[in-house]
């Protein structure tokens, strides 16, 4: 991809500025319609899964002390895999973005939640909900586009060092969660331009070690323990379910921005920027998952990116029910709504990032805007994950 | 004394046990796991389950609720604070407990009545189920009857205000005493716990005046001077609408027995507005516009922000925070309070509105 304004056929030519606020005004409608409906059924939609979830999660581990047993290794690592993805997926990564502060639950808040995960929630929040939601797909903004490490669009500037960057991506889809701790911190930068003095920073590593030693503690140590002789295959259940989560999330999330068909956005286009025109900014750059209701529920309901880039706060349930409403917007606008199913997305995303490994093969077309900003790019980080 | 306190070794291995335990569930706690199995178990926050709902009125009913284990009982006229979700939601009321004190283990039970459009009450009296489990808080107030009962009383009441009397009718402190009840309701129908209190009066435990205003109009305060014409020397306790109550006070005062008077209000007595003005909850990062007439605690509310709460009408303290800076005002009074950086004001969320822009540490 290129960024959009610098495309020769910009998908939103046909747009005017009053389509573009028609548009904003309709999906207003929308949000609100929702907001007004939210209630009983929605609040027992996620209660229900937290409770499901703890009790798979209690269930397998369970099951695991006596991991010895093949047949118990294969159960438990399963049950615990799906757990681990639930937590983070349908239910902390949604928490996380206030879907459910309406309740007013105070054990299943925003500010009070935290998850099984290495990146402390107030850090993932801030790096996740306030830069990458509101700088979405903007190239030298938002950061999650190649994470800081990879080059995923054509007016990211090639580096050699992109060249290893399929093996990054593979790194960082085994220990995504460390990743992710990692890029909160923006540690590369850091560690770089010497920023890893400052006291807010270190209090940051702190806290991101206390939840490591935490998460060890818990998966790789005290679990294979209470297991006794079935010490090292709990251990290594434990391990592969961490895996499993890692891999199944990095490709969830590497779906909702990186396939074929998803637009970039340059810095200067969103100076001044609408309502309207940060609608249509999430409507391209993000791309859904088809798949059935399990699917659905496993990725945290983000096979609804787009739904989700639009209305990152409206409780997670309500995406698939919106979604053929919001396709309907995407034909009547002209544009295009990218979906497809989980194996065609990955490997779309992945095909892109071995293919920018290498450097653009025939030069872009020249900038409509004069400006080169590209001394902002974000620079490859020296860590991998 | 100490015989309920564990001698410290156990103490300290339960703490190292809890740790463990903690570790195990990380990063939620192990209290996250056992509420799923035992709600009400001691150490738990506090909560309830409904074990029946009984019709009082065509629009009040008693919820007898089953408090957790932590509870730690009450004495009549008190109110328990409940935390119901209602359409997904969870709102705070203050309701009088209206059982006679128990052991601590009984049931105990309040009696709502619904008001119009009223969020929590209607939803109680109509739609609430036996088997829910509601939040609870331990009971508070000073409504209540001194350690020794005196020997004439007076209560007057109206409409729902009957329930904390009712609490210490029932709980038997006034046996030796002289009681009066005048109650005011629309209609003999609607006199919440009517037969009881008829049946009191019958065995000549109270003397109970009914005031029917559907057909005898509204009681006005100076008709007390025939109704009960000893009532300034009575020990009194009124609660009831607001009109009835600023009547009461302006009477009593003015015939110079103001001490003897106590009363409890459902609600704020509101005189004045704010001017409105932008709030921001620091912490939560949430900014919203507040209009003068909207207390700072519905303002967050509905801005999904988790504010502390207890009576919503300034007695309890219970949503106190601090004002980091601006102007508020309070809704009672129309006294203005500000606040600079630094300086640790803390206001009363329930009954302050925005007098401008202001910031709230939450
Ligand atoms: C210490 C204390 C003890 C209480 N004990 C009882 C009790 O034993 N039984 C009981 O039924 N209620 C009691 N209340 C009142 C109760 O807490 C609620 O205020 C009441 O149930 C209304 O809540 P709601 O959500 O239905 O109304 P809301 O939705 O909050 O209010 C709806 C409308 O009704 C008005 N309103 C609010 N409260 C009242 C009221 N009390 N009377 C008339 N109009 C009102 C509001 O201004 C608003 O316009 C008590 C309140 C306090 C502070
Ligand atoms: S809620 Fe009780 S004083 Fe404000």
């Amino acid at each position: 991809m290129t960024v959009m304004q610098k495309k020769a056929d910009n998908p939103i030519a046909h747009l005017t500025a009053e389509d573009i606020e028609t548009l904003g005004k309709e999906l207003d409608a929308i949000r609100e319609r929702i907001i007004a409906s939210r209630g009983e059924r929605d609040a027992a939609y996620i209660r229900k899964v937290i409770s499901t979830q703890r009790k798979l999660e209690i269930g397998s581990r369970v099951v695991l002390l006596f991991s010895l047993f093949p047949p118990a290794w294969i159960v438990g690592t399963a049950g615990l895999s799906v757990a681990k993805i639930l937590e983070n997926m349908e239910i902390g990564h949604n928490v996380l973005h206030g879907q459910w502060d309406w309740m007013r639950d105070p054990k299943i808040h925003s500010t009070s939640w935290e998850w099984d995960h290495v990146a402390p929630a107030d850090q993932w929040k801030q790096s996740h909900n306030e830069l990458h939601h509101r700088y979405t797909n903007v190239v030298g903004k938002d950061n999650d586009l190649g994470y800081g490490i990879m080059r995923v669009d054509e007016d990211q500037p090639w580096h050699p060092a992109h060249l290893g960057q399929p093996l990054y991506n593979f790194l960082n889809a085994c220990f995504f969660e460390y990743g992710i701790a990692a890029y909160d911190l923006d540690l590369g930068n850091k560690l770089k331009d010497g920023g890893h003095k400052d006291p807010e920073f270190r209090r940051r590593v702190r806290a991101v070690g206390r939840k490591i030693r935490r998460q060890f503690l818990k998966d790789y140590l005290l679990f294979p323990v209470l297991s006794g002789p079935s010490f090292l295959h709990t251990l290594a259940a434990n391990f592969t379910a961490n895996l499993v989560r890692n891999l199944w999330s990095h490709s969830v999330i590497m779906c909702g921005h990186f396939p074929d068909g998803v637009e970039t956005f340059e810095k200067t286009s969103i100076e001044g920027e609408t309502r309207g025109e940060w609608y249509v900014r999430q409507m391209l750059g993000s791309a859904n998952i088809s798949g059935s209701r399990l699917m659905h529920i496993m990725t945290g309901n983000l096979s609804f990116q787009i739904e989700h880039h639009l209305f990152p706060d409206l409780p997670s349930n309500r995406y698939q029910e919106i979604a053929p409403e919001i396709r309907a917007l995407f034909d009547r606008y002209g544009l295009k709504y990218t979906t497809g199913s989980l194996p065609r997305q990955v490997f779309s995303a992945w095909r892109k990032v071995f293919r920018l490994a290498l450097p653009n093969r025939r030069q872009p077309a020249p900038p409509v805007t004069p400006l080169d900003d590209s001394a902002d790019h974000p620079t490859p980080a020296l860590v991998a994950a | 004394m100490t015989a309920t306190v564990p001698p410290p070794d156990t103490r300290s291995f339960r703490r190292r046990l809890w740790r463990l335990a903690e570790t195990v569930t990380t990063p939620v706690l192990p209290s996250d796991y056992l509420d799923l199995i035992a709600p009400l178990r001691a150490g738990a926050e506090l909560r309830g389950r409904i074990v029946a709902v009984h019709p009082e009125t065509p629009d009040a009913a008693t919820l007898v609720i089953q408090p957790g284990r932590s509870w730690r009982g009450h004495v009549p006229g008190q109110y328990v604070r409940l935390g119901v979700d209602v359409d997904g939601v969870r709102q705070w009321r203050a309701y009088s407990v209206t059982s006679a004190p128990g052991r601590r283990a009984h049931p105990i039970s309040v009696t709502v009545k619904a008001i119009p459009d009223g969020v929590v009450s209607n939803h109680l009296v109509r739609r609430l189920r036996p088997g829910t489990i509601v939040q609870l808080d331990q009971a508070r107030g000073d409504f209540v009857l001194p350690q020794r009962a005196p020997s004439r009383v007076l209560f007057l009441t109206a409409g729902s205000g009957i329930t904390p009397v009712a609490g210490m009718l029932r709980s038997g402190a006034l046996a030796g005493s002289d009681v009066v009840l005048v109650h005011s309701a629309p209609t003999a129908a609607d006199v919440v716990f009517g037969a009881e209190l008829r049946g009191l009066a019958e065995r000549g435990a109270i003397r109970l005046i009914e005031r029917h205003t559907e057909v005898e109009g509204l009681l006005d305060v100076a008709e007390l001077d025939t109704l009960v014409p000893d009532h300034l020397e009575r020990q009194t306790w009124a609660c009831g609408p607001l009109g009835l109550l600023d009547a009461a006070e302006a009477h009593w005062e003015v015939r110079g027995h103001a001490a003897r008077l106590h009363t409890e209000r459902f609600r704020p007595t509101v005189i004045t507005a704010g001017d409105g003005g932008t709030v921001t909850f620091t912490r939560s990062s949430v900014t919203v516009a507040a209009a003068g007439a909207t207390p700072l605690l519905d303002a967050g509310e509905n801005a999904g922000v988790l504010m502390p709460s207890g009576c919503r009408m300034g007695i309890c303290f219970g949503c106190v925070l601090p004002l980091r800076q601006g102007a508020v005002r309070d809704l009672r009074n129309g006294q203005l309070t500000t606040a600079l950086p630094g300086d640790g004001v803390r206001v009363q969320t329930c009954v302050s509105a925005a007098a401008g822009p202001c910031e709230l540490e939450i």
